[in-house]
């Protein structure tokens, strides 16, 4: 939590205001409240570093004892603050919906008016002086608190565990006090921190003003409020108060700052990046549109959740990348796409599109003759700007078309992917359209240059199967006129088994087996095996047991040097663990990565 | 769209009779008697009662309220107890000075802080540069909690008092804008700069982003095109907000440099004990703040096409 | 369990428009839908988790297992005390034991019990909610797509686990998915939703074998399949 210099000085500069606050006043009371008439209103010397007040007494000392004052204004207004904010933002949860709405709708319209003016207010008609003040400021900091409680009380009275809770019958006070107050207690202190430096440049506000602590009591806005009024004549009087205050108000609100952190992130230990190994690159595949050989993704501190994929796609060719969640399929694709996000580290031995080393294209290139389709397509489309537009940037930016021309090849691209009254789609916003409209305009994005390779990263996932069967049609159709190749990554094995031409399984970051679509049920590899038979179709007995397979995928940081499937495998030997099955040829345009499959068939 | 305004305007109009009452009950809330606070223990009992029934004081409180309503709308904010002014021309004279001061910083913010929050962000986005994300961290943190009094009151010291180069305080031309400008405007370029570089930061990581990555877009298209209309909603939602903040944060920056607003004017009435002034003064404060919350929501609407549909 | 002219709205929305569906005991019946079926809101109006028109009678005590396994646990609480929210009728010495039964009942061991929710994988949550949901003694449980965020190597351990408690116990179930072939190979019954209305509602065999409307028809040929 303390390790950057901010937050060592957040908690350093507040620990010093609090052992202030302590041992202030007993050390330097006395200075503090000394007469000296011979010494009235001077500015700093020896005897009286930063000057004198009015009756001469030493302002250092009144700074330093004003410290438990200010602080102990700030701690009550602060906790007037946060228990009234809290009361009031919890009371909808408890209330009737009626009344509940018009606590909610008191609260809104309190969080919008400025702090300062409710504190005047209350102030006002407290009184004008130190209780009013803390009053003041304590009903300045409450919306906040209230609005800050709903929220996060709504966001977990929402979650599905307070639903099934509900559900079994627990009580609700029981559910408010087991469930919902450990849930949101954490965030409500952290905000109790930033409101108590709030509150003290808020009374220092105050005070400074003259609508606060009043003579003979001083805190540090009081001080300030003297010392402005001398400001033209020695303006050191007023370093002190203002270089207090300001101190306060830096080390509160960086210990907020990095507590908000610690308790929003928990980091993974930086340890310097692993040099990705760099393989003989060889003969490059004849005709392929994509060539990749021995890709890699390293993250830091060595993780590496692709090791080494090989992959090729010929000209129309529907390539399937078959996986479960962390096998590395959507990095593999990322690393292709040259879309691997900071800091990951992409190796490879060769990666060649359309017969050229991908390094040596230029950006244009790139951008024309490879296209890509995410997997939410609510979301990949910019949701400020019009359909149309997004489409004609390709035709602006890489072709050097006009805007009339981009946008009438726009259009023209939309009404391709059978979009309906496609002049009509370009000039709507991307939540106008459904969802599978919005996928059709992605690939309609990916034919305005001529694409070479399109990489689908679960294109049909979000979608209803009839939508899906919609999309895959499409897909199949554009590769067939365009001649390009397809790289289709899903979790979804029927999906890729009734599209793709050819599909490639990976298992913990590498390519485990690799065949025909039309013979993935005679898939050689364990894992491809048992992934059929775990998956129900149309056709599965259901009299019998669905299979499943034992245990866990390993994370990429738990994958060591054996075969990473053998601890769940049914045919494993002690060979499996100690040594990495190859990819070898198993048949024609078919190769298997495991060592038991391969030596029986050998031997 | 339309909907979206009405609601809006019902709910502006719910807030400002709300302002209304709570003005109305400031007076009546005040411990012991206003008017004899006002003119002090020593003044005659038959002035106290002639000013008590010159404000209607002595009139049950319906009666009040419905004279205070009516004043109201024919623009009477009622008299100060110790100038004898109209309170409506009182604020009349200062409001200008207010909402231009205020407008010009929260510009100047604006204008400094969404550049320094894009560029902050795509400099250290997915944790690249930690020593940038460090310093901007610990300066921006530095600057939010310094408050806008001591900024002016260390500008006025270096600049006015030290350096002589700018006028310390009143209004007289433009030169005399740059202090309390600078002063209400740091904290909140701060503010708006943190804001800025985390909306750009989660523009950067969404999947259109990556499409128009994919793209090859040129960087400048990139992050104006794509992400800067997106970051927007948010900044600008901070930025009206701030406004309303800045408008009240004004009060110590304009005590600061004797600036004749409204500010200096709420106060001198407190202090003063005048409390129609004071009461006027805080209810065309609030005013302010609501009309520029509702000018910031149905701004939202127009730019961003998406909002009308969130809220439903 | 008998749901008669059930109907729920959301403004000017009909999200479920007057169904009429049963599910008799010891039968699991699958409701099928895209989105935007209704299918989810029918689901939560069984369990009284939203307003709604209509009556359902003959199941009191609902118990629904929700799609997320990491959001229907409290992050804060070990297994062992989530599960024993069901219990909390039973005298507080006696629940440890119906816990460690419970967990068994969902195939996990004892020692589960003393876990936090993160130190388990996406399949054994959803086992965890089910044994919590068990303890309530259910006589409905209403599964809302419980498999669609689990891997498919996992699936088949929690599908023959809905299974299994049909058998065993001879639970009614209302179970909800958009896949086919899940609902098809789970459910002994299938039930059709389209915008709102129920549109078929028969035997599996029956529906999945020759669907009686349209719409079904076009669901099932859009099911991707292998090609053998």
């Amino acid at each position: 939590m303390f390790r950057t210099p901010a937050a060592v000085a957040g908690a350093v500069l507040v620990a010093a205001m609090v052992v202030l606050a302590v041992i202030g006043p007993p050390i330097w009371g006395e200075a503090a409240e000394h007469i000296d008439a011979g010494a009235i209103l001077q500015g700093s010397s020896a005897a009286h570093p930063l000057g004198t007040d009015n009756l001469g007494r030493d302002l250092l000392a009144r700074v330093l004892v004003a410290g438990r004052y200010s602080l102990l204004l700030a701690l009550a207004a602060a906790l007037i603050g946060a228990t009234a904010g809290i009361v009031l933002g919890a009371l909808p949860s408890v209330l009737p919906a009626r009344p509940a709405r018009l606590v909610t709708g008191a609260v809104n319209a309190l969080v919008a008016f400025p702090g300062l003016l409710l504190a005047m207010f209350t102030a006002v008609v407290a009184g004008l002086g130190a209780r009013g003040a803390v009053l003041g400021i304590g009903a300045a900091i409450a919306p906040g608190f209230a609005r800050l409680t709903q929220t996060l009380a709504a966001s977990v009275a929402g979650a599905d565990y307070v639903s099934a809770a509900r559900m079994l019958g627990v009580p609700r006070r029981r559910i408010l006090a087991r469930h919902v107050l450990p849930n949101i207690a954490e965030p409500l202190i952290l905000h109790l921190t930033q409101a108590l430096g709030g509150a003290l440049l808020g009374l220092a506000g105050m005070s400074f003003l003259g609508l606060g602590v009043q003579p003979p009591s001083f805190d540090w806005g009081r001080l300030l409020f003297d010392g402005f009024g001398r400001i033209y004549v020695t303006p050191e009087v007023a370093l002190g108060p203002a270089l207090a205050v300001a101190l306060a108000g830096i080390g509160f609100n960086l210990l907020g700052d990095a507590l908000a952190r610690g308790a929003a992130r928990t980091s993974a230990p930086r340890t310097k990046a692993v040099a990705p190994e760099s393989a003989d690159p060889g003969e490059p595949e004849p005709g392929a549109v994509l060539d990749v050989r021995d890709l890699t993704v390293t993250f830091p501190g060595g993780v590496t959740p692709v090791r080494g994929v090989s992959l090729s796609a010929a000209p129309g060719e529907i390539v399937g990348l078959v996986g479960e969640s962390g096998s590395g399929k959507s990095l593999t694709a990322a690393a292709i796409g040259g879309l691997v996000p900071y800091p990951g580290v992409v190796g490879h031995a060769r990666l060649r599109l359309d017969g050229r080393d991908v390094a040596g294209l230029s950006r244009k290139e790139l951008g024309t003759s490879l296209a890509m389709v995410f997997q939410d397509p609510m979301a990949s489309l910019n949701p400020a700007l019009k359909v149309g537009g997004q489409l004609a940037e390709v035709a602006v930016v890489h072709q050097g078309a006009t805007r009339a021309e981009a946008r009438a090849r726009a259009v023209d691209r939309l009404g391709h992917v059978h979009l309906p009254e496609p002049g009509r789609q370009a000039r709507r916003h991307p939540h106008e359209l459904s969802g599978g409209m919005r996928q059709r305009a992605v690939i309609a994005m990916g034919l305005m240059g001529t694409p070479r390779l399109i990489i689908a990263d679960e294109p049909t996932t979000a979608l209803d199967v009839t939508v899906q069967r919609q999309i895959l049609r499409l897909l199949r159709e554009v590769t067939e006129e365009t001649g390009s190749a397809v790289l289709f990554i899903s979790h979804d094995i029927a999906v890729v088994g009734e599209l793709c031409d050819r599909v490639v399984v990976m298992y913990a970051g590498r390519v485990v087996e690799e065949l025909p679509a039309d013979r993935l049920t005679d898939g050689a590899h364990p894992y491809t095996r048992a992934l059929i038979a775990s998956l129900p179709d149309m056709d599965t007995d259901r009299s019998l047991p669905l299979a499943s397979i034992p245990g866990r995928q390993p994370a990429p940081a738990e994958v060591g040097d054996g075969c990473a499937f053998a601890p769940r495998c049914p045919l494993a030997t002690d060979a499996c663990a100690a040594g990495r099955p190859p990819l070898v040829e198993h048949g024609p345009a078919h190769r298997v990565a495991c060592w038991e499959v391969t030596c029986t068939s050998t031997a | 769209m339309s909907r979206l305004v009405l609601r809006r305007l019902v709910r502006f109009a719910v807030s400002l009779a709300v302002l209304v009452v709570a003005a109305f009950a400031m007076i009546h809330l005040i411990p012991g008697d206003p008017v004899r606070a006002s003119l002090g223990p020593a003044a005659p009992v038959e002035l106290i009662e002639a000013r008590r029934a010159a404000l209607g004081l002595d009139q049950p409180l319906p009666a009040q309220f419905a004279a205070y309503v009516a004043g109201l709308f024919s623009g009477d904010l009622g008299t100060s107890f110790l100038t004898g002014e109209p309170v409506a021309e009182v604020i009349a004279t200062r409001l200008p000075n207010t909402v231009g001061l205020a407008l010009i910083a929260t510009a100047v913010a604006l204008l400094a802080a969404v550049p320094l929050g894009m560029w902050a962000a795509v400099r250290t986005e997915n944790g690249r540069n930690r020593g940038t994300e460090a310093a901007f961290g610990s300066v921006t943190g530095t600057a939010v909690a310094v408050p806008e009094f001591l900024y002016a009151i260390a500008l006025v010291t270096v600049f006015a008092i030290g350096l002589g180069v700018l006028p310390p305080a009143g209004k007289e031309g433009a030169v005399s804008y740059v202090l309390p400008v600078l002063a209400l405007a740091i904290g909140p370029t701060a503010t708006i700069a943190r804001i800025a570089r985390v909306e750009t930061l989660r523009a950067l990581g969404t999947d259109y982003v990556r499409l128009a990555r994919a793209k090859r877009l040129p960087a400048a298209r990139l992050h104006l095109r794509h992400v800067l209309p997106n970051t927007l909603t948010a900044t600008l939602t901070l930025g009206g907000l701030m406004l309303s903040a800045l408008i009240a944060g004004s009060v110590l920056v304009e005590y600061v440099f004797a600036w004749p607003g409204l500010g200096m004017k709420i106060v001198e009435s407190i202090t003063q004990k005048d409390y129609p002034v004071a009461q006027g003064v805080i209810l065309v404060y609030g005013a302010i703040v609501l009309l520029v919350n509702l000018l910031v929501d149905l701004a939202l609407g127009v730019l961003d096409p998406t909002s009308s549909i969130k809220e439903s | 369990m008998h749901i008669d002219g059930l109907t729920v709205r959301f403004g000017a929305f009909t999200a479920v428009d007057s169904v009429t569906l049963e599910v008799p005991p010891g039968r699991i019946v699958g409701l099928v839908g895209e989105s935007g079926s209704g299918k989810s809101s029918l689901a939560k109006a069984v369990c009284g988790l939203v307003p709604h028109t209509g009556r359902v009678t003959g199941a009191s005590r609902v118990q629904m297992v929700f799609q997320d396994p990491y959001a229907s646990l409290d992050p804060r609480m070990r297994v062992g005390e989530s599960v024993a929210e069901a219990l909390l009728r039973m005298p507080r010495q006696a629940r440890a034991a119906e816990v460690e039964r419970l967990l068994g009942l969902v195939s996990l061991p004892a020692e589960a019990a003393g876990r936090y929710p993160r130190e388990l994988s996406g399949g054994q949550r959803q086992r965890v909610a089910i044994a919590r949901a068990l303890g309530a003694e259910p006589d409905l449980l209403v599964a809302d797509e419980i498999t669609s965020a689990l891997d498919v190597s996992v699936q088949g351990a929690v599908l023959n686990l809905v299974r299994s408690l049909r058998d065993r116990l001879g639970l009614p179930i209302l179970f909800i998915s958009h896949n086919l072939a899940v609902v098809r190979y789970v459910c002994d019954e299938v039930a059709v939703m389209h915008r709102g209305r129920l549109v078929e509602h028969g035997p599996t065999e029956d529906v999945v074998g020759s669907p009686g409307q349209d719409y079904t028809r076009t669901l099932l040929e859009a099911v991707p399949r292998l090609r053998r």
